[in-house]
């Protein structure tokens, strides 16, 4: 994974509350077996509706998303989060957001921000004509009209993010304490089928 | 290690961490893995770029289910009828590959135990209690009704558990939901599952891990329980856990992994100690009346637009909250209908009984109840009632269900995810109304433009029988 310290300009202001992952990507695109060009499914019913934020022009590739509450609820589908990248979707701004997409959108190097509804509507509005920037170093996010929100974010995932780290190769790094546990008898045994 | 009195939840993580960070991130070891065809492509591809194995291929099991066609998938000699959407078909090929490549056990499509992977788990005994068990699917909330911490997981967390059988994870808030009572005639799990998440949100367990606790869950089968803990996500939940009990243990006892002989005394053994400790504090609890619980049925486009059957579609007007409003009025025109109708004059053209949430054999045996001797209504476009697994289709084929159903003038099909997930050709047309025994509503869940309608299978086999949404107590006389 690629290191991640800022993301700026252009922000969808979708703002609607509770988008599932079967709004942000539909079944019919997930019979894929590569992680590469979901973008054409990305948000595909919305997009049916005419004056629909992904259609216009002025958005088009905003590396931004900002959304309502319990963003990404619904199936754990990965492919949501490789929708919203190949997109050139990098942070996403929400009041809250459900656990397994903010899971799997850290996963994929997309930050997740967690601000307050009267943050997330105010940057709703400045991001109809102006640009925003979401700033991991110092946890806050910025607008060209000069609003600043600060935010929290998990110390383990913001590091993560910043370093470009391949958690796999973290994890393997912790073989001897892994190997201790399966040594340890406390695994419940398998009886093969 | 903790010293206070502990939730069930807490036992079972405190039991697999294998590594815990400065900042409270833990290496947790994951005793089980469960691997389909559409969350595992790419994370086997993951394994091969960077050279790596699977660490404990005897852990893992490996199913087709959300692709396969529910049609028969070998003809007469045996051959191999292959999907007929081809990217389903190299989808569910990959699955196969890589599960031999790999050296993962595979239980192939025309198995007698294929099947939707959690109903294959828990049948099987590959679901233990206080076990951890991840698959890359958001229903694996389900396990947890035997007292295993199951939780779904998304593909790069499919490839970490393959890689090193752990998972990088921080511990969730704890939240206790009683079920207090005896449920109603014509209640069903379902009906409690519904209930619950209508009254606490799609968002309300977010951040937790729910124990559902109680009167009538200890009374409840295991099915009926998988049925609750496998709802669990609609609630936003992280996991749902049920602790083991007789009724568990005796669910568990012969089934094929679950350990034999001395190793099953043992087991039991240990896994009476399962239970939260009696002053173990959570941090937030509920208390559901579950005699007052009605059979309910969603009329919007989100799990948590929850009704009692007898009672009539909400006025957007209604809503507070304007973003709230705006969601009602988007749902009621998505689904065609006006705010007052009542429910009960909701006319149904598609009937779908199945999925990972009621496609198992007590749900079958209820819907069969119902449509005895009775037939599906003239509206009704298609009906198809789906085993959640080749057992379960043997077991009602044995009870004589399959031949109710089909005498109703129900498709009889092979298992799998089939509708509810709409991945393979069983799809409700656009403009279709569904009343479905699955678990999602959103907008083009069941096929883009379907109307879905969730409730119990006793409840769908009334509504096949009238041809609308239908209180299941006015057909087996108890209204």
């Amino acid at each position: 994974m690629e290191p991640l310290r800022t993301v700026a300009g252009r922000a969808y202001p979708l703002g609607r509350p509770d988008v599932d992952t079967d709004t942000i990507l539909p079944a019919a695109y997930l019979k894929t077996i590569t992680r590469t060009g979901l973008a054409r499914g990305a948000f595909e019913a919305l997009r049916r509706t005419p004056g629909n934020v992904f259609d216009d022009p002025a958005f088009a590739g905003a590396p931004i998303l900002i959304a309502g509450a319990n963003f990404g609820c619904g199936s754990s589908r990965e492919h949501a989060a490789w929708a919203l990248l190949d997109l050139g979707i990098r942070a996403v701004i929400a009041p809250s957001f459900a656990d397994l997409f903010a899971s799997n959108a850290f996963k994929n190097g997309i930050v997740t921000v967690e601000l307050s509804q009267p943050s997330v509507d105010r940057l709703t509005a400045v991001a109809r004509g102006g640009t925003l920037r979401v700033d991991l170093e110092t946890m806050t996010v910025t607008s060209s009209t000069s609003d600043a929100f600060a935010f929290t974010m998990d110390p383990f995932r913001r590091e993560s993010l910043l370093l470009g780290r391949d958690e796999i190769a973290l994890t393997l790094g912790s073989e001897a304490a892994i190997a201790r546990h399966e040594a340890s008898g406390v695994v419940e045994p398998i009886v093969a089928l | 290690m903790r010293t206070h009195p502990r939730t069930l939840y807490e036992k079972i993580w405190d039991a697999h961490v294998v590594d815990r960070r400065d900042d409270g991130t833990c290496l947790l070891y994951i005793d089980r893995h469960l691997v389909h065809e559409v969350s595992s492509p790419q994370a086997f591809d993951g394994l091969r770029a960077a050279g790596r194995r699977v660490r404990r291929p005897d852990l893992t099991l490996a199913v087709p289910d959300h692709n396969l066609p529910t049609t028969p998938r070998r003809r007469a000699d045996g051959s191999r009828i292959p999907a007929t959407d081809p990217d389903s078909a190299i989808q569910l090929a990959a699955l196969e590959r890589n599960a031999a490549e790999f050296g993962i056990p595979y239980i192939d499509d025309a198995s007698a135990r294929q099947g939707i992977v959690h109903v294959v788990g828990p049948e099987l005994g590959f679901t233990l209690p206080g076990t951890t068990l991840a698959c890359g699917d958001s229903h694996t909330t389900a396990h947890g009704a035997l007292g295993a911490l199951a939780i779904g997981i998304g593909t790069s967390e499919v490839e970490h558990v393959l890689a090193t059988q752990t998972l990088l994870l921080k511990p969730s808030r704890t939240m206790e939901i009683r079920l207090e009572g005896a449920p109603g005639i014509g209640v069903c799990a379902k009906d409690i599952a519904l209930h619950l998440i209508g009254r606490i949100g799609i968002a309300g367990a977010t951040g937790h891990v729910i124990e559902y606790t109680g009167s009538t869950i200890r009374a409840m089968s295991i099915e009926a329980r998988l049925t609750i803990a496998n709802m669990s996500i609609e609630a936003g939940a992280r996991a749902g856990l049920i602790a083991p009990d007789a009724s568990t243990f005796a669910y568990l006892q012969g089934r094929p992994m679950a350990p034999k002989g001395t190793d099953w005394d043992a087991a039991v053994a240990r896994w009476r100690a399962l239970t939260s400790d009696p002053d173990a504090r959570y941090d937030r609890s509920i208390t559901v009346d579950v005699a007052q619980v009605p059979p309910s049925v969603t009329w919007g486009t989100s799990p948590q637009d929850v009704v009692p059957v007898t009672g009539g579609v909400p006025d957007p007007a209604a809503f507070e909250d304007p973003a709230r409003r705006a969601l009602a009025e988007q749902a009621l025109a998505y689904m065609g209908l006006e705010p007052g109708t009542p429910i009960a004059d909701i006319a149904i053209d598609h009937i779908f009984i199945g999925s990972c949430t009621n496609g198992r054999i007590e749900d079958l045996r209820a819907a069969a109840e119902v449509l005895r001797g009775r037939r599906i209504a003239a509206g009704i476009r298609r009906a198809m009632a789906v085993p959640g697994s080749g057992q379960v289709k043997r077991q009602a084929e044995a009870e004589g269900l399959d031949r109710i159903f089909r005498d109703a003038g129900f498709e009889w099909r092979e298992p799998g995810c089939s509708m509810c997930v709409g991945l393979n050709e069983d799809r409700v047309p656009p403009g279709g109304r569904c009343a479905s025994t699955s678990n999602r509503n959103f907008p083009g869940r069941q096929g883009p433009g379907s109307r879905t309608h969730l409730l119990s299978p006793a409840m769908a086999a009334a509504a096949a029988v009238t041809g609308h949404l239908t209180d299941v107590r006015e057909l087996t006389g108890n209204a």
